[in-house]
Protein backbone atom coordinates (compact mmCIF):
# COMPACT_ATOMS: atom_id res chain seq x y z
CA UNK A 1 0.00 0.00 0.00
CA UNK A 2 1.57 3.51 -0.97
CA UNK A 3 1.63 6.63 1.52
CA UNK A 4 -1.03 8.05 -0.81
CA UNK A 5 -3.30 5.13 -0.39
CA UNK A 6 -3.14 4.30 3.23
CA UNK A 7 -4.13 7.95 3.67
CA UNK A 8 -7.07 8.01 1.48
CA UNK A 9 -8.06 4.43 3.46
CA UNK A 10 -7.67 6.10 6.91
CA UNK A 11 -9.84 9.37 5.01
CA UNK A 12 -12.60 6.83 4.11
CA UNK A 13 -12.70 5.79 8.00
CA UNK A 14 -12.75 9.30 8.79
CA UNK A 15 -16.07 9.53 7.26
CA UNK A 16 -17.29 6.96 8.76
CA UNK A 17 -16.93 8.56 12.21
CA UNK A 18 -19.73 9.62 13.92
CA UNK A 19 -22.02 6.73 11.83
CA UNK A 20 -23.26 3.75 12.65
CA UNK A 21 -22.09 0.31 10.51
CA UNK A 22 -25.04 -2.15 10.53
CA UNK A 23 -24.43 -5.59 9.56
CA UNK A 24 -27.04 -7.03 6.88
CA UNK A 25 -27.60 -10.77 5.34
CA UNK A 26 -29.95 -9.46 1.98
CA UNK A 27 -30.53 -6.32 -0.38
CA UNK A 28 -34.01 -5.64 1.68
CA UNK A 29 -32.14 -5.48 4.83
CA UNK A 30 -29.37 -3.12 3.27
CA UNK A 31 -31.92 -1.04 2.13
CA UNK A 32 -33.67 -0.56 5.45
CA UNK A 33 -30.27 0.23 6.90
CA UNK A 34 -29.66 2.89 4.32
CA UNK A 35 -33.01 4.47 4.62
CA UNK A 36 -31.92 4.57 9.22
CA UNK A 37 -29.45 6.03 8.17
CA UNK A 38 -26.52 3.45 8.02
CA UNK A 39 -23.04 5.44 6.81
CA UNK A 40 -21.99 1.90 6.18
CA UNK A 41 -23.18 -1.63 5.85
CA UNK A 42 -21.28 -5.22 6.41
CA UNK A 43 -22.56 -7.26 4.15
CA UNK A 44 -22.50 -11.17 5.65
CA UNK A 45 -24.22 -14.70 5.28
CA UNK A 46 -25.24 -14.97 8.83
CA UNK A 47 -25.31 -12.03 11.42
CA UNK A 48 -23.08 -13.12 14.73
CA UNK A 49 -25.78 -14.57 16.31
CA UNK A 50 -27.01 -16.72 14.22
CA UNK A 51 -23.21 -17.69 13.68
CA UNK A 52 -22.69 -18.64 16.95
CA UNK A 53 -26.07 -20.76 16.98
CA UNK A 54 -25.19 -22.47 14.12
CA UNK A 55 -21.15 -23.54 15.09
CA UNK A 56 -18.98 -24.42 12.65
CA UNK A 57 -16.42 -23.48 10.41
CA UNK A 58 -17.84 -19.84 9.30
CA UNK A 59 -16.15 -18.74 6.41
CA UNK A 60 -16.79 -15.01 4.08
CA UNK A 61 -19.80 -14.75 2.54
CA UNK A 62 -20.95 -15.65 -0.84
CA UNK A 63 -19.72 -13.12 -3.87
CA UNK A 64 -22.93 -12.85 -5.11
CA UNK A 65 -24.67 -12.49 -1.87
CA UNK A 66 -22.16 -9.51 -1.75
CA UNK A 67 -22.36 -7.77 -4.70
CA UNK A 68 -26.14 -7.94 -4.28
CA UNK A 69 -25.60 -5.52 -1.43
CA UNK A 70 -23.33 -4.00 -3.23
CA UNK A 71 -25.79 -3.10 -6.37
CA UNK A 72 -28.69 -2.25 -3.61
CA UNK A 73 -27.32 0.57 -1.60
CA UNK A 74 -25.39 3.85 -2.26
CA UNK A 75 -22.98 3.57 0.73
CA UNK A 76 -20.05 1.94 1.52
CA UNK A 77 -20.17 -1.62 1.74
CA UNK A 78 -17.69 -3.88 3.90
CA UNK A 79 -17.31 -7.29 4.27
CA UNK A 80 -15.22 -9.94 6.58
CA UNK A 81 -12.60 -12.57 5.79
CA UNK A 82 -11.33 -15.19 7.85
CA UNK A 83 -8.33 -13.71 10.10
CA UNK A 84 -5.11 -14.84 8.18
CA UNK A 85 -7.15 -15.86 5.03
CA UNK A 86 -5.30 -13.68 2.36
CA UNK A 87 -7.23 -15.12 -0.91
CA UNK A 88 -10.79 -14.36 0.62
CA UNK A 89 -9.11 -11.13 1.17
CA UNK A 90 -7.91 -10.95 -2.61
CA UNK A 91 -11.61 -12.24 -3.75
CA UNK A 92 -13.24 -9.31 -1.37
CA UNK A 93 -10.74 -6.87 -3.14
CA UNK A 94 -11.20 -7.92 -7.03
CA UNK A 95 -14.82 -7.28 -5.89
CA UNK A 96 -14.26 -3.81 -5.17
CA UNK A 97 -15.58 -4.06 -1.67
CA UNK A 98 -15.32 -0.36 0.25
CA UNK A 99 -13.60 -1.94 3.77
CA UNK A 100 -12.54 -5.51 4.63
CA UNK A 101 -13.19 -6.85 7.89
CA UNK A 102 -10.29 -9.42 9.11
CA UNK A 103 -12.90 -10.54 11.77
CA UNK A 104 -12.70 -12.75 14.62
CA UNK A 105 -16.47 -13.17 13.84
CA UNK A 106 -15.64 -15.59 11.36
CA UNK A 107 -13.42 -19.23 12.15
CA UNK A 108 -9.87 -18.27 12.03
CA UNK A 109 -7.44 -19.17 8.82
CA UNK A 110 -4.24 -18.91 10.30
CA UNK A 111 -3.85 -19.00 14.51
CA UNK A 112 -0.79 -17.15 14.25
CA UNK A 113 -0.18 -14.87 11.24
CA UNK A 114 -2.18 -12.01 10.30
CA UNK A 115 -3.25 -10.79 6.65
CA UNK A 116 -0.07 -8.40 5.81
CA UNK A 117 -2.90 -5.68 5.12
CA UNK A 118 0.13 -3.74 3.66
CA UNK A 119 -0.17 -5.32 0.24
CA UNK A 120 -3.29 -4.71 -0.44
CA UNK A 121 -5.36 -1.76 -2.26
CA UNK A 122 -8.71 -1.71 -0.62
CA UNK A 123 -8.77 -0.48 3.28
CA UNK A 124 -8.76 -2.91 6.35
CA UNK A 125 -10.47 -2.55 9.60
CA UNK A 126 -9.42 -5.05 12.41
CA UNK A 127 -10.48 -5.62 15.34
CA UNK A 128 -8.30 -5.40 19.02
CA UNK A 129 -9.53 -5.78 22.90
CA UNK A 130 -6.34 -3.58 24.13
CA UNK A 131 -3.72 -0.52 22.83
CA UNK A 132 -0.88 -3.38 22.01
CA UNK A 133 -3.18 -5.54 19.59
CA UNK A 134 -4.08 -2.62 17.79
CA UNK A 135 -0.87 -0.92 17.10
CA UNK A 136 0.39 -4.41 15.77
CA UNK A 137 -3.16 -4.95 13.29
CA UNK A 138 -1.94 -1.07 12.09
CA UNK A 139 1.25 -1.91 11.30
CA UNK A 140 0.01 -4.86 9.50
CA UNK A 141 -1.72 -2.07 7.36
CA UNK A 142 -5.17 -1.93 9.26
CA UNK A 143 -6.36 1.64 8.20
CA UNK A 144 -9.46 1.35 10.88
CA UNK A 145 -9.88 -0.40 14.64
CA UNK A 146 -12.53 -1.36 16.23
CA UNK A 147 -13.45 -3.21 19.83
CA UNK A 148 -13.68 -6.73 19.53
CA UNK A 149 -16.52 -6.90 22.10
CA UNK A 150 -18.21 -10.41 22.49
CA UNK A 151 -19.73 -10.01 18.48
CA UNK A 152 -23.22 -11.84 18.75
CA UNK A 153 -23.95 -11.89 22.41
CA UNK A 154 -26.46 -8.75 22.82
CA UNK A 155 -23.89 -7.94 25.64
CA UNK A 156 -21.95 -4.44 25.75
CA UNK A 157 -19.98 -5.57 28.60
CA UNK A 158 -16.85 -6.62 26.44
CA UNK A 159 -16.53 -3.50 24.27
CA UNK A 160 -16.84 -1.54 27.27
CA UNK A 161 -13.60 -3.41 29.00
CA UNK A 162 -11.73 -3.17 25.07
CA UNK A 163 -12.52 0.38 25.09
CA UNK A 164 -11.62 1.13 28.66
CA UNK A 165 -8.41 -0.31 28.34
CA UNK A 166 -7.64 1.22 25.20
CA UNK A 167 -7.81 4.67 26.07
CA UNK A 168 -6.42 4.36 29.44
CA UNK A 169 -3.60 2.52 27.82
CA UNK A 170 -3.18 5.61 25.64
CA UNK A 171 -3.64 7.86 28.45
CA UNK A 172 -0.38 5.79 30.08
CA UNK A 173 1.57 6.51 26.71
CA UNK A 174 0.49 10.05 26.83
CA UNK A 175 2.01 10.49 30.52
CA UNK A 176 5.32 8.68 29.59
CA UNK A 177 8.44 10.47 29.25
CA UNK A 178 10.18 9.79 26.20
CA UNK A 179 13.12 7.74 27.03
CA UNK A 180 10.32 5.03 28.77
CA UNK A 181 8.80 5.10 25.56
CA UNK A 182 11.34 1.77 24.14
CA UNK A 183 10.33 0.10 26.91
CA UNK A 184 6.58 0.86 26.50
CA UNK A 185 7.13 -0.62 22.34
CA UNK A 186 9.02 -4.06 23.65
CA UNK A 187 6.23 -4.28 26.05
CA UNK A 188 3.50 -4.13 23.74
CA UNK A 189 5.12 -5.71 20.94
CA UNK A 190 4.85 -3.06 18.83
CA UNK A 191 7.24 -0.46 16.64
CA UNK A 192 8.68 2.84 18.50
CA UNK A 193 7.68 5.34 15.85
CA UNK A 194 3.99 3.62 16.86
CA UNK A 195 4.25 4.21 20.40
CA UNK A 196 6.01 7.68 19.85
CA UNK A 197 3.03 8.68 17.74
CA UNK A 198 -0.01 8.02 20.42
CA UNK A 199 2.41 9.48 22.92
CA UNK A 200 2.20 13.26 20.66
CA UNK A 201 -1.35 12.51 19.71
CA UNK A 202 -2.80 11.33 22.40
CA UNK A 203 -5.17 8.74 20.37
CA UNK A 204 -4.73 5.95 17.52
CA UNK A 205 -2.97 7.08 14.34
CA UNK A 206 -6.49 5.65 12.27
CA UNK A 207 -10.25 5.82 13.44
CA UNK A 208 -11.24 3.65 16.30
CA UNK A 209 -15.24 2.17 16.49
CA UNK A 210 -16.54 0.27 19.15
CA UNK A 211 -18.35 -3.19 18.06
CA UNK A 212 -19.72 -6.30 19.72
CA UNK A 213 -22.42 -6.50 21.84
CA UNK A 214 -24.61 -3.05 21.06
CA UNK A 215 -27.83 -3.43 21.04
CA UNK A 216 -30.16 -0.45 21.87
CA UNK A 217 -29.47 3.50 21.81
CA UNK A 218 -27.98 3.82 24.85
CA UNK A 219 -25.40 1.18 24.65
CA UNK A 220 -23.98 3.42 21.43
CA UNK A 221 -24.06 6.62 23.29
CA UNK A 222 -22.21 4.66 25.81
CA UNK A 223 -19.84 3.81 23.80
CA UNK A 224 -19.63 7.17 22.32
CA UNK A 225 -19.04 8.53 25.91
CA UNK A 226 -16.40 6.35 26.06
CA UNK A 227 -14.29 7.70 23.52
CA UNK A 228 -15.43 5.54 20.43
CA UNK A 229 -15.61 7.69 16.73
CA UNK A 230 -18.68 5.73 15.65
CA UNK A 231 -20.18 2.46 16.48
CA UNK A 232 -20.90 -1.28 14.75
CA UNK A 233 -24.10 -2.87 15.34
CA UNK A 234 -24.40 -6.48 14.48
CA UNK A 235 -26.97 -9.15 15.66
CA UNK A 236 -28.49 -6.23 17.53
CA UNK A 237 -30.45 -4.39 14.91
CA UNK A 238 -32.55 -7.11 12.98
CA UNK A 239 -33.01 -9.56 15.77
CA UNK A 240 -34.70 -7.04 17.52
CA UNK A 241 -38.43 -6.62 17.46
CA UNK A 242 -38.50 -3.14 14.62
CA UNK A 243 -35.68 -3.40 12.86
CA UNK A 244 -35.93 -0.08 10.78
CA UNK A 245 -37.01 2.10 14.35
CA UNK A 246 -33.93 0.38 16.33
CA UNK A 247 -31.94 1.15 14.08
CA UNK A 248 -33.13 4.90 12.83
CA UNK A 249 -32.84 5.65 16.92
CA UNK A 250 -29.49 4.31 17.25
CA UNK A 251 -27.97 6.16 14.55
CA UNK A 252 -29.97 9.34 16.40
CA UNK A 253 -28.44 8.61 19.79
CA UNK A 254 -24.31 8.07 18.38
CA UNK A 255 -25.15 11.69 16.63
CA UNK A 256 -26.45 13.15 20.13
CA UNK A 257 -24.49 11.20 22.54
CA UNK A 258 -24.72 13.56 25.78
CA UNK A 259 -28.27 14.41 25.14
CA UNK A 260 -29.70 12.57 27.88
CA UNK A 261 -33.10 13.87 27.23
CA UNK A 262 -33.40 12.94 23.36
CA UNK A 263 -32.03 9.42 24.08
CA UNK A 264 -34.79 8.99 26.49
CA UNK A 265 -37.17 9.71 23.53
CA UNK A 266 -35.39 7.37 21.01
CA UNK A 267 -35.48 4.63 23.70
CA UNK A 268 -38.97 4.76 23.60
CA UNK A 269 -41.60 1.83 22.23
CA UNK A 270 -38.32 0.33 19.84
CA UNK A 271 -40.46 -3.51 20.61
CA UNK A 272 -38.06 -5.93 21.53
CA UNK A 273 -34.38 -5.83 22.00
CA UNK A 274 -32.31 -9.13 20.85
CA UNK A 275 -32.31 -11.33 23.64
CA UNK A 276 -28.90 -11.71 24.09
CA UNK A 277 -26.47 -14.44 25.80
CA UNK A 278 -24.07 -13.85 28.91
CA UNK A 279 -20.44 -14.48 27.74
CA UNK A 280 -19.91 -16.73 30.95
CA UNK A 281 -22.75 -19.29 29.49
CA UNK A 282 -21.32 -19.12 25.75
CA UNK A 283 -18.74 -21.86 24.80
CA UNK A 284 -17.01 -20.14 21.77
CA UNK A 285 -14.92 -17.17 22.74
CA UNK A 286 -14.89 -14.82 19.41
CA UNK A 287 -12.69 -12.16 21.34
CA UNK A 288 -9.58 -14.55 22.20
CA UNK A 289 -9.04 -15.26 18.46
CA UNK A 290 -6.00 -13.37 16.58
CA UNK A 291 -3.77 -11.60 18.86
CA UNK B 1 -16.96 35.30 14.53
CA UNK B 2 -18.73 32.71 14.76
CA UNK B 3 -18.35 29.42 12.62
CA UNK B 4 -20.61 26.07 13.05
CA UNK B 5 -19.53 23.30 11.67
CA UNK B 6 -22.65 20.44 10.55
CA UNK B 7 -21.52 17.90 13.37
CA UNK B 8 -24.54 15.03 12.70
CA UNK B 9 -22.21 12.99 11.17
CA UNK B 10 -18.47 12.42 9.36
CA UNK B 11 -15.33 14.98 9.20
CA UNK B 12 -16.54 17.57 11.27
CA UNK B 13 -13.84 17.54 14.14
CA UNK B 14 -11.16 17.99 10.79
CA UNK B 15 -12.50 20.90 9.90
CA UNK B 16 -12.78 22.29 13.53
CA UNK B 17 -9.08 21.83 13.95
CA UNK B 18 -8.27 23.45 10.87
CA UNK B 19 -9.96 26.59 11.38
CA UNK B 20 -8.92 26.61 15.42
CA UNK B 21 -5.34 26.22 13.58
CA UNK B 22 -5.53 29.41 11.44
CA UNK B 23 -7.53 31.06 13.79
CA UNK B 24 -4.65 32.63 15.64
CA UNK B 25 -3.51 34.94 12.72
CA UNK B 26 -6.20 36.78 12.41
CA UNK B 27 -7.39 40.24 14.46
CA UNK B 28 -10.97 39.44 14.98
CA UNK B 29 -11.86 36.28 17.77
CA UNK B 30 -12.84 33.16 15.53
CA UNK B 31 -15.03 30.95 17.28
CA UNK B 32 -15.58 27.23 15.72
CA UNK B 33 -18.36 25.04 16.96
CA UNK B 34 -20.59 22.04 16.34
CA UNK B 35 -24.07 22.17 15.21
CA UNK B 36 -25.68 18.81 16.21
CA UNK B 37 -29.37 20.15 17.16
CA UNK B 38 -31.72 22.80 15.49
CA UNK B 39 -30.71 25.03 18.73
CA UNK B 40 -27.13 25.14 17.96
CA UNK B 41 -28.22 27.52 14.81
CA UNK B 42 -27.93 30.55 16.74
CA UNK B 43 -25.32 33.30 15.99
CA UNK B 44 -23.79 32.01 12.96
CA UNK B 45 -21.03 34.14 10.68
CA UNK B 46 -20.68 31.04 8.49
CA UNK B 47 -21.37 27.14 7.89
CA UNK B 48 -19.05 24.34 7.51
CA UNK B 49 -21.02 21.16 5.69
CA UNK B 50 -18.02 18.79 6.07
CA UNK B 51 -17.51 14.73 4.58
CA UNK B 52 -19.18 11.86 5.35
CA UNK B 53 -22.39 10.28 4.33
CA UNK B 54 -24.90 12.42 2.57
CA UNK B 55 -27.50 10.16 3.06
CA UNK B 56 -27.36 10.36 6.95
CA UNK B 57 -26.55 13.79 7.17
CA UNK B 58 -29.53 14.53 4.97
CA UNK B 59 -31.75 12.11 7.39
CA UNK B 60 -30.33 13.78 10.17
CA UNK B 61 -30.84 16.93 9.23
CA UNK B 62 -34.12 16.38 9.08
CA UNK B 63 -35.21 14.17 11.74
CA UNK B 64 -33.22 16.73 14.30
CA UNK B 65 -35.61 19.50 13.00
CA UNK B 66 -32.42 21.69 11.18
CA UNK B 67 -33.60 21.38 7.35
CA UNK B 68 -35.74 24.57 7.57
CA UNK B 69 -33.38 26.57 9.49
CA UNK B 70 -30.61 25.35 7.59
CA UNK B 71 -32.24 26.08 3.94
CA UNK B 72 -33.14 29.45 5.33
CA UNK B 73 -29.80 31.15 6.22
CA UNK B 74 -27.78 29.37 3.29
CA UNK B 75 -31.23 31.08 0.82
CA UNK B 76 -31.01 34.43 3.02
CA UNK B 77 -26.87 34.52 2.03
CA UNK B 78 -25.14 32.77 5.27
CA UNK B 79 -21.60 32.22 3.88
CA UNK B 80 -21.19 28.49 3.16
CA UNK B 81 -17.88 25.85 2.60
CA UNK B 82 -19.35 22.43 1.57
CA UNK B 83 -16.98 19.20 1.10
CA UNK B 84 -17.74 15.94 -0.69
CA UNK B 85 -21.03 15.05 1.23
CA UNK B 86 -21.22 18.94 2.04
CA UNK B 87 -21.93 19.77 -1.67
CA UNK B 88 -24.12 16.72 -2.04
CA UNK B 89 -26.59 18.12 0.63
CA UNK B 90 -26.61 21.77 -1.20
CA UNK B 91 -27.12 20.49 -5.10
CA UNK B 92 -30.10 21.35 -6.37
CA UNK B 93 -29.72 17.97 -8.61
CA UNK B 94 -28.55 14.41 -8.07
CA UNK B 95 -27.91 12.87 -10.87
CA UNK B 96 -28.27 9.11 -9.90
CA UNK B 97 -30.53 9.54 -7.17
CA UNK B 98 -34.11 11.44 -6.96
CA UNK B 99 -33.26 12.28 -3.39
CA UNK B 100 -33.41 16.47 -2.50
CA UNK B 101 -31.34 17.93 -0.15
CA UNK B 102 -31.27 22.02 0.67
CA UNK B 103 -30.87 22.48 -3.14
CA UNK B 104 -29.52 25.76 -2.45
CA UNK B 105 -27.08 25.33 -5.26
CA UNK B 106 -27.94 24.96 -8.85
CA UNK B 107 -25.95 22.61 -10.21
CA UNK B 108 -26.32 18.70 -11.10
CA UNK B 109 -24.30 16.40 -9.02
CA UNK B 110 -22.65 12.61 -9.46
CA UNK B 111 -22.70 10.65 -5.97
CA UNK B 112 -19.66 8.15 -6.14
CA UNK B 113 -18.69 9.52 -9.30
CA UNK B 114 -15.09 7.55 -9.62
CA UNK B 115 -16.77 4.43 -8.17
CA UNK B 116 -15.91 2.42 -4.66
CA UNK B 117 -13.21 3.01 -2.99
CA UNK B 118 -10.38 1.75 -5.01
CA UNK B 119 -11.23 4.33 -7.02
CA UNK B 120 -10.40 7.51 -4.17
CA UNK B 121 -7.18 9.09 -5.38
CA UNK B 122 -5.40 12.27 -4.82
CA UNK B 123 -4.06 15.06 -7.25
CA UNK B 124 -2.89 18.83 -7.61
CA UNK B 125 -4.92 21.52 -9.48
CA UNK B 126 -5.84 25.47 -9.30
CA UNK B 127 -8.72 26.12 -6.88
CA UNK B 128 -10.14 29.37 -8.64
CA UNK B 129 -6.91 31.78 -7.88
CA UNK B 130 -5.25 29.23 -5.55
CA UNK B 131 -2.76 27.51 -7.39
CA UNK B 132 -1.31 24.19 -6.91
CA UNK B 133 -3.71 22.57 -4.41
CA UNK B 134 -3.74 19.27 -3.41
CA UNK B 135 -6.82 17.90 -3.63
CA UNK B 136 -8.18 14.62 -1.78
CA UNK B 137 -11.17 12.49 -3.25
CA UNK B 138 -12.79 9.91 -1.06
CA UNK B 139 -15.43 8.02 -2.65
CA UNK B 140 -16.18 11.59 -3.82
CA UNK B 141 -18.99 13.07 -6.20
CA UNK B 142 -18.39 15.53 -9.39
CA UNK B 143 -20.75 18.02 -11.07
CA UNK B 144 -21.95 17.26 -14.06
CA UNK B 145 -24.13 20.62 -14.96
CA UNK B 146 -24.09 24.01 -13.23
CA UNK B 147 -26.19 26.99 -14.45
CA UNK B 148 -24.46 29.83 -16.37
CA UNK B 149 -23.86 32.18 -12.96
CA UNK B 150 -22.18 29.58 -10.77
CA UNK B 151 -18.34 29.76 -11.40
CA UNK B 152 -16.37 26.98 -12.21
CA UNK B 153 -13.27 26.87 -9.76
CA UNK B 154 -11.71 24.04 -10.80
CA UNK B 155 -12.09 21.11 -12.92
CA UNK B 156 -10.09 17.37 -12.93
CA UNK B 157 -10.21 15.56 -16.48
CA UNK B 158 -12.68 17.97 -17.70
CA UNK B 159 -15.09 17.39 -14.59
CA UNK B 160 -16.22 20.06 -12.21
CA UNK B 161 -14.79 19.59 -8.62
CA UNK B 162 -15.10 23.34 -7.29
CA UNK B 163 -17.62 26.25 -7.48
CA UNK B 164 -18.33 28.75 -6.08
CA UNK B 165 -21.80 30.77 -6.17
CA UNK B 166 -22.65 33.76 -3.99
CA UNK B 167 -22.32 33.05 -0.64
CA UNK B 168 -22.04 28.68 -0.96
CA UNK B 169 -18.24 27.18 -1.99
CA UNK B 170 -18.57 23.42 -3.06
CA UNK B 171 -15.98 21.42 -3.30
CA UNK B 172 -15.96 17.41 -4.13
CA UNK B 173 -12.76 17.08 -2.90
CA UNK B 174 -11.49 17.21 0.86
CA UNK B 175 -9.31 20.76 2.10
CA UNK B 176 -9.44 19.64 5.84
CA UNK B 177 -8.02 16.53 4.70
CA UNK B 178 -4.77 18.39 4.16
CA UNK B 179 -1.87 20.47 5.71
CA UNK B 180 -3.02 23.11 2.91
CA UNK B 181 -5.12 26.22 5.26
CA UNK B 182 -5.15 28.07 1.83
CA UNK B 183 -9.16 27.67 1.44
CA UNK B 184 -10.48 27.62 5.26
CA UNK B 185 -8.76 31.38 5.00
CA UNK B 186 -10.42 31.68 1.88
CA UNK B 187 -13.47 30.91 3.48
CA UNK B 188 -13.08 32.90 6.39
CA UNK B 189 -11.68 35.79 4.22
CA UNK B 190 -15.52 35.48 2.53
CA UNK B 191 -17.13 35.54 6.07
CA UNK B 192 -15.35 38.93 6.65
CA UNK B 193 -16.05 40.48 3.37
CA UNK B 194 -19.91 39.73 3.66
CA UNK B 195 -19.85 40.96 7.39
CA UNK B 196 -18.78 43.99 5.96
Amino acid sequence: MSQTQIELNRGLAQMLKGGVIMDVTTPEQAKIAEAAGACAVMALERIPADIRAAGGVSRMSDPKMIKGIQDAVSIPVMAKCRIGHFVEAQILQAIEIDYIDESEVLSPADDIYHINKNEFKVPFVCGARDLGEALRRINEGATMIRTKGEPGTGDVVQAVRHMRKMNSEIRKVVSMREDELFEEAKQLQVPYELVKYVHENGKLPVVNFAAGGVATPADAALMMQLGAEGVFVGSGIFKSGDPAKRAAAIVQAVTNYTDAKLIAELSEDLGEAMVGINPSEIKIIMEERGK
Amino acid sequence: MRIGVLAVQGAFIEHIQMISNISESYDEEIECFEIRQAKDLQNIDGLILPGGESTVQGKLIKDLGMFDSLHKMIQDGLPTLATCAGVILLARDIENDATHHLSTLPVTIKRNAYGRQLGSYMTNASVGDIKDYPLVFIRAPYITDVDSDVKVLTKVDSNIVAVEYNNQIGLSFHPEMTKDDRIHRYFIDKIISTKK
